[in-house]
């Protein structure tokens, strides 16, 4: 008796799962939590949206498990973190209509009092680029008001929070190289070449 | 990440407590306070025995609640989909608050019996009493 009792009153339940997410759509639309993630499918692979208050905060490659990234992200931004794919969805929204070519700008806010002035500087900077155009290391770093920072420039681009939506694959080498890319260098020439520049 | 890896023990231990149709409020109730008390946890103390203290809390305030306004305690109603564990709810929701809580926190919580006597204000033996006598019942009626 005590084992059936057991195995009835410990067997999973599929409302659990439906309260949970319930709880955490609710959490996040009121704010109670700090922070909502998602996970969704693109050409380049799964990707990791969260967002805050303020707006975007993360957009990342989800090449590691889910659960260590969101471990290191609790643990530098909040803990209060939640999943809920409908808080995410307006930025979900306009990385489907980029990847599938109808989109060119990108208009769901983001959080940029997340990142140092320097990085700031250098990312609105990077955010400028148009659609399809590319600057480089030096460019940005001139338009971020630091003329010899071009190094800095990289690194903050290395480290940059919102991959995609930021454009720094449209950063290249002054030589007209390549650099580099996070994401890996792949995914920066199919990101040039959906924007309709053949790879160089 | 507590959500995901504890929402389905607290909503059990929940049905356990409450029954069905008030799970539901107790764990929106027991998950936004243990949102807004999370910065607060100790390190060394575990999550799920302080999730099950919370919702604890929140069974009991909802019976109080119940109590007050006349309706019925425990309220479980016929939308369970697994007839054959459905007489183990009803036996489990038939229990007496603290024989219930203690079952529902021992084989549902996972709970130890001192993390039990903490999360329902009693002495451990109290605890261990409370489940001999829940399970006895238990026993008896299935």
């Amino acid at each position: 008796m005590s084992d059936q009792l057991a195995r009835a009153l410990r067997a999973p339940v599929p409302q659990a799962r439906a309260a949970a997410r319930r709880f955490a759509d609710r959490a996040a639309a009121e704010h109670d939590a700090d922070l909502a993630y998602a996970t969704i499918p693109s050409p380049l692979g799964e990707l990791l949206l969260v967002a805050g208050v303020r707006g975007l905060t993360q957009m990342h490659y989800l090449d590691e498990p889910l659960d260590a990234t969101l471990a290191v992200i609790a643990d530098r931004h909040s803990p209060r973190i939640v999943e809920s794919a409908a808080a995410l969805d307006p930025w979900r929204r306009e990385l489907d209509e980029y990847f599938s070519g109808t989109r060119r700008r990108f208009e769901a806010p983001l959080d940029w009092e997340q990142m140092s002035p320097f990085q700031r500087a250098v990312l609105r900077a990077t955010a400028a680029i148009p659609y399809g155009a590319t600057s480089t290391y030096t460019g940005v770093a001139v338009a971020a008001g630091s003329p010899h920072g071009q190094r800095a420039a990289g690194n903050a681009l290395g480290a940059n929070p919102l991959a995609i939506i930021v454009p720094c694959h449209r950063v290249l080498r002054s030589g007209g190289g390549f650099g580099g890319y996070t994401g890996g260098l792949q995914r920066k020439h199919y990101l040039l070449e959906l924007e309709g520049l053949s790879a160089a | 990440m507590l959500l995901e890896h504890h929402s389905d023990a607290v909503w059990r231990a929940l049905r356990a407590m409450v029954g069905v149709q008030a799970a539901e409020d107790c764990f929106q109730e027991t998950f936004l306070a243990a949102l807004r008390a999370y910065p607060r946890l100790r390190p060394d103390s575990s999550p799920r025995a302080w999730l099950m203290t919370i919702a604890h809390n929140k069974a009991i305030d909802h019976l109080r609640r119940a109590a007050r306004d006349q309706v019925a305690e425990v309220d479980d109603a016929d939308v369970d989909p697994a007839p054959r564990d459905e007489t183990i709810w009803q036996a489990v929701a038939a229990l007496p608050p603290h024989q219930r809580a203690a079952v529902a926190l021992r084989f549902i919580g996972d709970l130890s019996h001192r993390e039990i006597a903490a999360a329902i204000g009693c002495s451990e033996a109290a605890s261990r009493r409370s489940l001999h006598d829940g399970l006895a019942t238990l026993r008896r009626t299935l």
